[in-house]
């Protein structure tokens, strides 16, 4: 299908600035879905509330755009109510890890079989740059006018303790690896965590002087470390670039539909 | 049709009874203390139905996984209790906005804050109406016996997909607690969402002349459709318009104001020749039966009124009570909230006198009685 298919084209312009990562997410989300040949029609995309999370209204399917931090629950009712339904949910680092961090950590840990993208662009675009769980220490941000003391989680570390069975961490400049990371987490029946390292050039990167979107895109790059299994040490204050988990194991509506079939037998 | 059966059982079982009747197949919750029993039961009942139940990890996550599967075509309800009801307020704003049907039942306890976990109150019922921010719609109704959290609950869900709305079942501790006697209906009739009809161009939030509300698809029927809490059109999409915005929110409230004949459900007593009148709800309603009854009896000219459907508010029927009523008392184990809105409806016609117990415990027969008394003989 026509790449193009996946978008309300009659929904845009959309809201985000020039140079911003939220597009080159989305259409990497998009093409894992058209490789995968998903069902549009099958497929629900869940966000919260933030910049990234205006996403859902410019994709071609059912989209829920819920409150701030709590597309994971929300997707979860879905998933529970209809297992057929693939669930993409897209959310940026504050509705993820900030507001919605409970959500995140015990959807990891029930591993429903939902498949999460986290835009992380180390800040809060949306209400114009205060710091986030993700923003590194040091920075600038409107609310950290000093620079920010508060030390940052890492994302994907964070999923793989709380359970998550498949983690990557993909960003906007390794676009193929983003491709290919969201397509195995939605293939991954279970709870998948992708981080896609994003850029905000209005707030995060005027802010702290990084540059044009072309110049941050180049700062990815060259910080990157691609992640080779035991290179974890190499990559800290890097970009570790990577899949750092893809066990399998067993998933929830899976394992409730189990009780429901033996009270069936039971009978 | 099967023969109704009388049985036993504890007002949070029976609403769960009447929820499964009225279709539900999902429930989310986070235990909390009166309410826990209603996800006890879900858990055990749901799954032999092919039903689903999921403890989740808040209350705020709990109304959203049951707005979720509500978009996603099931019945969903959640229980809560006092703090918890606090945390699902911002979601049961969403609903409202999103037009989500969905019930919410919340046992009152005392608060604010931890409160007395076990004692009964009823502090929660200007919550209920505007517990989450902005001008919304919220149907709220007050079982005030066990077979009425049977048959409430059902109300409830067919209210909700009715009116495509959030609807609040506020029982309070002892209606939750107690055990009775119970009638177990099966002629009560069962309403379902609307549906787009097939091959129909669908614009989820487009009301056709002739509806209550636009019909719901669920998520998976093909619809590509969109959902959102900011202010949308007809399509669902968000938009700044101004019209929009204003057309929105008064169809919103209007949906309900425009049908408050059905909504609306007030249990009144000796109101056609009334001078005094006692007016409550929930367990207190059922103290104040019983000293209607005694006084009258004594030929005193006092009746009682009973809202069902608390928010609306019977603001007719009570006004309709004034042609008689000199003075009305109004019993309440908080420190005055219907009373307000019994002032707001006298307007000057009547005394309107609070009675407000906040001690965690009942009001006895006793007690309403001499502040009756008090009244009448002023
Ligand atoms: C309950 C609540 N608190 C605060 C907000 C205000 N708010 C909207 S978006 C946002 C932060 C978004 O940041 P992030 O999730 O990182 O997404 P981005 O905009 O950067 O894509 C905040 C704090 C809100 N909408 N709701």
């Amino acid at each position: 299908m026509k790449t193009t298919e996946y978008l309300r084209e009659d929904k845009l312009p959309h809201i985000w600035c020039p140079g911003c990562g939220n597009g080159i997410v989305i259409s990497n989300i998009i093409r894992a879905v058209d490789a995968l040949n998903l069902k549009r029609e099958n497929t629900v995309i869940v966000s919260g509330i933030g910049c990234s999370s205006r996403a859902a209204g410019y994709m071609n399917f059912d989209t829920l755009h819920t409150t701030h931090g709590r597309a994971i629950p929300f997707a979860t009712g879905i998933k529970m109510a209809n297992p057929d339904l693939n669930v993409i949910v897209i959310s940026g680092d504050g509705d993820a890890t900030a507001i919605g961090g409970n959500h995140f950590i015990h959807a990891s840990r029930r591993n429903l079989d939902l498949t999460l993208i986290v835009v992380n662009n180390n800040i809060y675009g949306m209400t114009s740059g205060q710091y986030s769980p993700l923003t590194p220490t040091g920075k600038i941000a409107t609310t950290a006018p000093y620079g920010n003391i508060d030390r940052p989680f890492d994302l994907c570390e964070l999923a793989e303790a709380a359970g998550a069975t498949y983690v990557a961490r993909g960003s906007v400049y390794h676009v193929q690896q983003l491709k290919r990371y969201v397509e195995r987490g939605i293939q991954n029946k279970g709870f998948s965590v992708i981080e896609a390292l994003s850029i905000c050039p209005t707030y995060f990167g005027r802010k702290n002087k990084m540059g044009s979107p072309v110049k941050m895109l180049e700062g990815i790059r060259d910080n990157a470390v691609i992640y080779n299994g035991k290179n974890k040490e190499e990559g800290k204050d890097k970009f570790l670039i990577g899949e750092f988990k893809n066990e399998p194991d067993r998933e929830y509506t899976e394992s409730y539909q189990k009780i429901i079939d033996s009270l069936k037998e039971g009978k | 049709m099967e023969k109704n059966k009388m049985r036993l059982v504890q007002g949070n079982e029976a609403c769960v009874m009447g929820a499964l009747y009225a279709g539900m197949r999902f429930y989310a919750g986070y235990p909390i203390t009166p309410s826990s029993e209603i996800a006890e039961e879900s858990s055990i009942q749901l799954p032999k139905v092919g039903g689903k139940f999921i403890q989740m990890e808040d209350e705020i996550a709990s109304m959203a996984a049951a707005i979720g599967a509500s978009l996603a075509g099931k019945k969903a309800m959640t229980a809560t209790s006092g703090p918890g009801f606090s945390l699902k307020q911002e979601n049961i704003g969403f609903a409202c906005m999103a037009e989500v049907p969905v019930v919410i039942v919340n046992v009152m306890r005392m608060g604010p804050s931890t409160g007395l976990p076990t004692s009964p109150a009823q502090g929660d019922i200007m919550q209920a109406r505007w517990g989450t921010h902005g001008d919304h719609p919220i149907i709220v109704i007050t079982p005030t016996s066990v077979k009425e959290m049977y048959e409430f609950t059902i109300r409830a869900f067919n209210l909700a997909e009715k009116y495509r709305t959030p609807v609040i079942l506020l029982a309070d501790e002892v209606i939750a607690h107690m055990r009775e006697g119970v009638e177990i209906r099966t002629d009560i009739e069962v309403i379902d969402r609307a549906k787009p009809t097939p091959g129909e161009p669908y614009l989820p939030y487009q009301l056709k002349e002739g509806d209550i509300v636009p019909p719901l698809a669920s998520f998976g029927d093909g619809y590509r459709f969109h959902v959102t809490g900011l202010s949308h059109g007809e399509n669902g999409f968000p938009t700044n318009s101004v019209e929009i915005n204003n057309a929105l929110i008064r169809r919103l409230n209007s949906k309900i104001t425009d049908h408050l004949d059905d909504i609306v459900e007030v249990e009144e007593g000796y109101t056609s020749d009334a001078e005094f009148l006692i007016l409550s709800i929930g367990s207190t309603a059922r103290a104040a039966k019983s000293v209607v009854n005694t006084l009258r009896e004594q030929g005193i000219k006092i009746g009682y009124f009973i809202p069902k459907t608390v928010w609306p508010f019977p603001e007719k029927e009570l006004k309709e009570c004034f042609k008689t009523v000199k003075k009305v008392i109004v019993p309440e184990m908080n420190m005055g909230q219907i009373a307000l809105e019994v002032e707001r409806v006298a307007a000057g016609q009547a005394e309107v006198h609070r009675l407000n117990k906040v001690t965690g415990e009942l009001f006895t027969v006793a007690e309403i009685n001499d502040g009756v008394m008090a009244v009448i003989n002023k």
